[in-house]
């Protein structure tokens, strides 16, 4: 680990400013493909575009601002952040704003805030922090009050309707969970559990327009023109790409708009079929390096709570990829997760480079004392 | 490593277990990953064809282009059936701010009526914003100047043309030519049974009626199409593929502009027919029915006042009377019979007979009369043609018999249709023994061969019908099917239609039917001859024979009055006739409803049209 110190201070400057090299490298590349696609995708939009540099320029400099937090820093503040965020769904669900029919925005007067994104960072952090305030691998109580902490928001949000964020919420809490190292028959026997809740998910908790897109994932051709035709003109999408692609800029299901959410959702469908499998493999192998360099630095982390947090967040992060791509592809039901760093759109984008931020801080920030 | 003093034990194995999971996790990760790859594999590659086909699908609409309709000319090359451009007025709702503001400003410059106007809004609230969609139809020639200097007021509204079927002469072909009408569903299902529907995707209209019906797949053309890429909501793109239609073929016509306005002019309100057809090929010269209607009228789908002024009319203007109008032949027939009297030796040209200007049946005393009180003294076959004589007639059809006349009057096409190239065809009656039980449940007694020998009784026959049994009798025995498409024509050239004629009468003597031609030769050339009068001067040699059938039954001994008789039960007037004698080039009838007699109004006329005939060379190879 020497020459790791060494090695940072020799190669870069960015290292000043605590910004892990490889990854910032991976994140523009994935970021510059993905301003390619969204031109295609919206149309050529200028205006879109513009919006989009702007976010992703506040994006970047929150990616800095968070790298530049300690972690212990980070540490303390875990557990308030997660109360206040809590504070803020309870208050959503009395007073929230209603917006395409579901109660997620808070208006704040100057804008328009969804407190589940604060939530996304905030419950690894606090598990994180609640576990790694412990011993490893977490007894099993340890792991119960972990469990609890990521079911309570998980409910609030599932309210507001939103099961989307909501399971992927409480997905990376129990990634937290994961990476602590409870035991393989137990992560069987909560395996059991979730099994024997979905029917309780399905008959109760699940909204008709929720139960409406899993029928229509598992037979999407039942219903070609109402639920079914964004899966289905998705798939056309993609299949009709092939291998080379029909050339950028001229993929007819995306350019002539038979795609639906062409430049949100589904902008997976456009690459697919302007770039074809060839560009498909590209974009997964940029995914497939952000992930692969965040691990690396979650398990270079020097402390647990460093390791749980960079670790859950990378794994979440490749949860958003996956969902979205095998939605887009017809492998999972339709939920409205954007493609990161390449959908258009507006906070999730910057909550997830507040994430890669923070495994920046992680990566960067190595106390020459090791804590007890 | 060497920093942490305190747990250092604790710290390795935590990390050992972290990475532990670290790698799990990227495995889980890599796995996840080739689902998609292999999933997206099977999309783009193995499945590949399946989706580019559903792709194209999307993309890809075919509009249909209509072909332009053949147009339809008379024999000199004068234009009968064409296409203009008819004008409407054609909004499109996505290119207008304003409707209501859009609406009252055209209402200031044309006039709109309330009708029109919620019709329209109607059509907007149906269709695609960006569909241009009709405001009004058919604008005149005023209002297109008018919207033309003010479009650009109104962004959005256009003047459109379209091409639609205008028939120049109005009245004077329609019983030839007919009409074109919207398709209706029942001529969709059978344009479907007949596997053509795919033609007709672009077309709006069909023939309704006369040629425009029996050409209609001649006439119609064949599609085109584009193919076109649109988006998502159907809006063209651009055009990928264009497959021009094919217009129609033209059809040209053996009648003549000039022959028809002379049937036309000489008719005026007399109801009844005027047929020419060239006996050596069958080609209709002249075809006219009386009165007619303008079926320009129905190309734009009639009012049902104006429907049911024609349908309810006395003159039933939509009886095509050249081939529908079913009349008794009466005299005009006599020189037919002659022929038969002598091919089958039951007179000669020498034969003689007394008329004492009656006919009566051995064993019975009803007097069948000649139309000549007193009779006609000795009469032999040329002077019972030339001043049609009915004694005469009586007494040769008794001999002949019920069997032989019908059989013979049929070969020369009575009791059959032409075959003429239109569908609105009767076929009259030819009498038999067969046919009398048949309809009356009787059978046939020699009495009713008696008035049958002078073309009454049952026997009823269409003018054109006639007209080709005359010429049968000037083809020695060769019938024409009659035919008023003579060529068709198209880019590629000409074709002219092959005449038809067909053998249905053997000669045994040539010199029987140089008897019979010379029969009416005399009834026009010889003073006494009942069409004498009507001929005198011409400076062409005709032949023809005259003739009056009566309606109304008159008892016996009583005196026909035209004077107290019912208007519609008043005698039709019958004419046949040909020229040049030696040579026919052309052969006649005319029917006049309730004219009187054949020799008095027909003959004359049927002059006035053989005159028009030859002075205006109609028949140039001559």
């Amino acid at each position: 680990m020497n020459d790791q110190f060494t090695g940072n201070a020799r190669h870069s400057r960015l290292a000043m400013f605590h910004i892990d090299t490889p990854l910032l490298l991976g994140l523009l590349a994935l970021i510059g493909f993905g301003l390619m696609v969204l031109y295609s995708a919206s149309g050529q939009n200028i205006a879109m575009m513009k919006g989009q540099l702007v976010r992703l320029g506040v994006a970047l400099a929150v990616m800095i601002i968070f790298a530049q937090i300690k972690p212990q820093t980070l540490r303390r503040w875990s557990l308030p952040l997660f109360i206040a965020g809590l504070g803020l769904l309870v208050a959503v669900l009395m007073v929230g704003h209603v917006g395409k029919g579901a109660q997620r925005w808070l208006d704040l007067g100057f804008m328009k805030f969804q407190p589940s994104e604060i939530m996304k960072l905030a419950v690894p952090m606090a598990v994180a922090w609640f576990i790694a305030s412990h011993s490893l691998p977490p007894r099993l109580w340890h792991l119960v009050a972990g469990f609890l902490m990521c079911a309570v928001p998980t409910v609030l949000i599932s309210q507001q309707p939103d099961l989307g964020t909501s399971i992927l919420i409480a997905t990376a809490g129990v990634f937290v969970l994961f990476l602590s190292g409870m035991s393989w028959r137990l992560i069987a026997f909560v395996a059991g559990l979730v099994s024997a809740f979905l029917p309780i998910l399905w008959l109760f908790l699940m909204r008709d327009y929720q139960r409406q897109r899993v029928l229509t994932f598992l037979n999407p051709e039942s219903d070609p023109l109402g639920s079914g035709y964004h899966i289905i003109q998705s798939k056309i999408a993609i299949g009709s790409g092939g291998v080379e692609g029909k050339g950028y800029l001229h993929g007819t299901q995306s350019q002539l708009e038979f795609l639906p959410e062409r430049h949100t959702d589904f902008i997976f469908a456009v690459l697919s079929e302007e770039l074809g499998l060839m560009g498909v493999l590209l974009l997964l192998g940029l995914y497939l390096f952000i992930i692969s360099r965040c691990l690396l630095i979650a398990s270079r982390a020097q402390d647990n709570y460093g390791k749980l947090v960079a670790g859950s967040f990378t794994l979440t992060f490749f949860v958003y990829v996956f969902v979205n791509i095998g939605m887009v592809s017809g492998l999972l039901p339709v939920v409205g997760v954007p493609l990161p760093l390449v959908s258009f759109g507006g906070t999730s984008m910057v909550t997830l480079m507040a994430a890669f931020g923070v495994i920046m801080s992680v990566g960067t920030h190595k106390r020459m004392l090791a804590a007890p | 490593m060497l920093k942490r003093r305190v747990t250092i034990q604790d710290f390795a194995a935590e990390a050992r277990l972290f990475n532990s999971r670290a790698i799990v996790a990227m495995l889980f990760v890599v796995v996840l990953f080739s689902v998609i790859v292999f999933n997206q594999y099977k999309l783009q590659v193995v499945l590949h064809q399946d989706y580019q086909t559903r792709s194209e699908g999307n993309r890809i609409k075919v509009v249909p282009l209509a072909p332009n309709r053949g147009l339809i000319f008379d024999r000199s090359g004068i234009l009968l059936a064409e296409n203009r451009p008819v004008f409407s007025l054609e909004l499109i709702p996505e290119q207008i701010s304003d409707m209501t503001a859009t609406l009252a400003g055209l209402a200031e410059l044309i006039e709109l009526s309330p009708e029109q106007q919620d019709a329209f809004l109607k059509q907007v609230k149906a269709q695609r914003r960006f569909n241009s969609i009709a405001l009004k139809e058919q604008l005149n020639d005023t209002e297109v100047a008018v919207l033309a200097v003010n479009q650009h007021r109104f962004p959005g509204v256009t003047v459109e043309a379209r091409l639609s079927r205008h028939y120049p002469f109005g009245d004077l072909f329609t019983h030839a030519i007919g009409y074109i009408g919207k398709i209706n569903t029942r001529e969709l299902q059978q344009l479907e049974a007949d596997g053509e529907a795919a033609n007709y995707a672009a077309s709006r209209d069909i023939g309704k009626i006369g040629l425009e019906r029996y050409y209609q797949r001649e006439l119609h053309g064949t599609m085109g199409y584009q193919e076109v890429e649109v988006n998502n909501r159907g809006r063209l793109i651009r055009v990928l593929r264009s497959v021009p239609a094919v217009s129609g073929r033209n059809i040209h016509l053996g009648l003549d502009v000039g022959l028809q306005l002379t049937a036309q002019q000489i008719l005026q309100h007399q109801r009844g027919a005027i047929v020419a057809i060239d006996p050596r090929d069958g080609a209709v010269l002249a075809f006219y029915s009386n009165p007619g209607y303008d079926p320009n009228l129905f190309v734009h789908g009639i009012s049902s006042a104006n429907y049911n002024e024609l349908l309810n009319s006395r003159d039933r203007p939509l009886i095509n009377r050249v081939t529908q109008g079913t009349y008794p032949p009466a005299s005009t027939i006599k020189p037919h019979l002659a022929l038969l009297g002598l091919e089958t030796n039951t007179i000669t040209p020498a034969t003689k007979i007394w008329d004492p200007g009656y006919f009566m049946l051995p064993n019975s005393d009803h007097r069948f009369r000649d139309h000549l009180r007193w009779g006609h003294g000795w009469v032999d076959i040329y002077m019972a043609v030339m001043k049609s004589c009915d004694t005469f007639f009586y007494e040769m059809g008794v001999k002949l018999g019920i069997d032989r006349i019908s059989d013979y009057m049929s070969k020369m096409g009575f009791g059959e249709k032409t075959g003429i190239d239109i569908q609105e065809e009767s076929s009259g009656i030819m009498p038999s023994r067969g046919w009398k039980r048949a309809r009356h449940n009787q059978p046939w007694y020699p009495g009713d061969t008696v008035p049958l020998s002078i073309g009454q009784s049952y026997w009823t026959t269409t003018p054109l019908q006639l007209t080709v049994a005359t010429a049968v009798v000037l083809n020695k025995g060769l019938l024409p099917t009659p035919h008023l498409v003579t060529a068709f024509s198209d880019e590629t050239g000409t074709s002219p239609v092959e005449p038809a004629l067909t053998r249905t009468i053997e000669v045994v003597d040539e010199r029987n039917w140089d008897v019979v031609m010379d029969t009416m030769h005399r009834t026009v050339r010889d003073l006494g001859g009942t069409a004498h009068r009507a001929f005198l001067g011409t400076d062409y040699q005709a032949g023809g024979k005259t003739g009056t059938a009566q309606l109304a039954a008159i008892a016996q001994g009583a005196e026909y009055d035209a004077e107290t008789i019912d208007e519609r039960l008043r005698d039709n007037a019958m004419y046949i006739g040909y020229a040049p004698y030696d040579k026919p080039s052309i052969v006649i009838t005319i029917a006049l409803e309730n004219a009187g007699g054949g020799g008095a109004n027909a003959a004359p006329m049927a002059r006035q049209i053989l005159d028009y005939y030859f002075a205006a060379g109609v028949n140039r190879d001559e």
